[in-house]
């Protein structure tokens, strides 16, 4: 074997390696938290705006993007639905791959029919969510998220945790979005999250 | 002259577009008073605009006819929670324009008596402790909508 072939095949080698080590640790980056080892976020029972029964393992396959709120909320809530609707269009074609679910911390005043009215406002793929208190306070505790209302009367508030988790194809709770990050971190971090 | 002309119906225009969504009364100017449409059955609304002043003063009341209540409240991030809470008064100082915006300072509009309907507007009342009372009309945007100066630019 000759100097050059014995340099030719190292060199080969080399670049095989090198395009293996590439293909085993690419690992993603989020512009939100990266939450991938904290384990929450397990499944839930709750009732879409149709009155239907839905749970977290109805949507495997597809990427979460899942929000808590209520309707009657001024500020975070309406923001945040407007900069996924954003993040839908820029998706484009792969929007249909990701499914945004908005879980209302307000059982008392949040029916499916209110929320029918509000969520596809946003977009008509989104769904609305809302149950129970137990079953609300269930999938809350889940997430490691809070709520709690405000004010005596009818017309109480709710202050509520203000991120948004982005759960991948598997079911597993990835990323948390802190409000106000804006529509290109969520299509940023969702892509991601579709192309894994 | 016909330079002239031009020149003051130029003027004119601007004026005319300046204040197509604007409220001038004494010192204080408000700017933009917007909310968003509501669904149907919604109980609660937000109203944003901003206020600048000539003068320092203060904002001490808010009050509208859309309501059952109507009150000045501030949102607060607190370990990822959203908090809001009522607040007595809100600063408008010369150096300082109050920025009524998603994220931060709003008028809370509590228990709406009909829904807010994209392309209407509705009157708010704003007291001010120097300026007196100001009335505005608040234009209802798209349920969807998102100011292009909002809040978060601000971070």
């Amino acid at each position: 074997m000759t100097v050059y072939m014995r340099c030719l095949l190292s060199l080969f080698s080399l670049l095989a390696a090198a395009l293996l080590l590439s293909a085993c640790a690419k690992k993603l980056t989020f512009q939100g938290s990266d939450i991938s080892d904290s384990q929450i976020g397990q499944n839930f029972t709750l009732q879409d705006q149709h009155g239907k029964p839905r749970q977290l393992s109805d949507f495997q396959g597809k990427v979460v993007v899942l929000f808590f709120g209520y309707t009657s909320c001024p500020d975070v809530c309406p923001t945040t639905l407007a900069e996924l609707r954003t993040s839908m269009q820029q998706l484009g074609d792969a929007a249909k791959e990701v499914q945004v679910l908005f879980v209302s911390v307000d059982p008392e005043r949040d029916t499916p029919q209110l929320l029918a009215q509000y969520v596809p406002a946003f977009n008509p793929s989104f769904i609305g969510l809302t149950g129970s208190k137990a079953q609300i306070d269930e999938t809350v505790k889940a997430f490691r998220a809070v709520y709690q209302k405000q004010g005596n009367g009818p017309h109480y508030t709710v202050d509520h945790t203000a991120g948004t988790y982005l759960i991948d194809r598997n079911g597993q709770t990835r990323v948390l979005v802190n409000y106000g990050a804006g529509a290109a971190v969520f299509t940023h971090d969702i892509r991601q999250l579709l192309e894994q | 002259m016909l330079k002239a002309a031009f020149a003051g119906a130029a003027l004119l225009c601007a004026t005319t577009l300046s204040y197509a969504h604007g409220f001038t009364v004494g010192d204080l100017t408000i700017q933009h008073p917007w909310a968003r449409a509501t669904a149907p059955a919604a109980k609660n609304a937000g109203a944003f605009m901003l206020i600048k002043t000539t003068k320092d003063d203060q904002l001490v009341k808010v009050d509208s006819d859309i309501a059952e209540k109507t009150e000045l409240h501030e949102m607060k991030m607190a370990d990822g929670v959203m908090k809001m809470s009522p607040i007595a008064s809100l600063p408008v100082t010369v150096a300082a324009p109050a920025k009524l915006a998603p994220g931060g300072y709003h008028v809370m509009l509590l228990g709406l008596k009909r829904p807010l309907v994209a392309g209407e507007k509705f009157p708010l009342k704003l007291t001010f402790a120097k300026g007196g009372v100001v009335e505005v009309q608040v234009k209802v945007e798209d349920m969807t909508y998102q100011p292009k100066d909002d809040a978060h630019s601000g971070h």
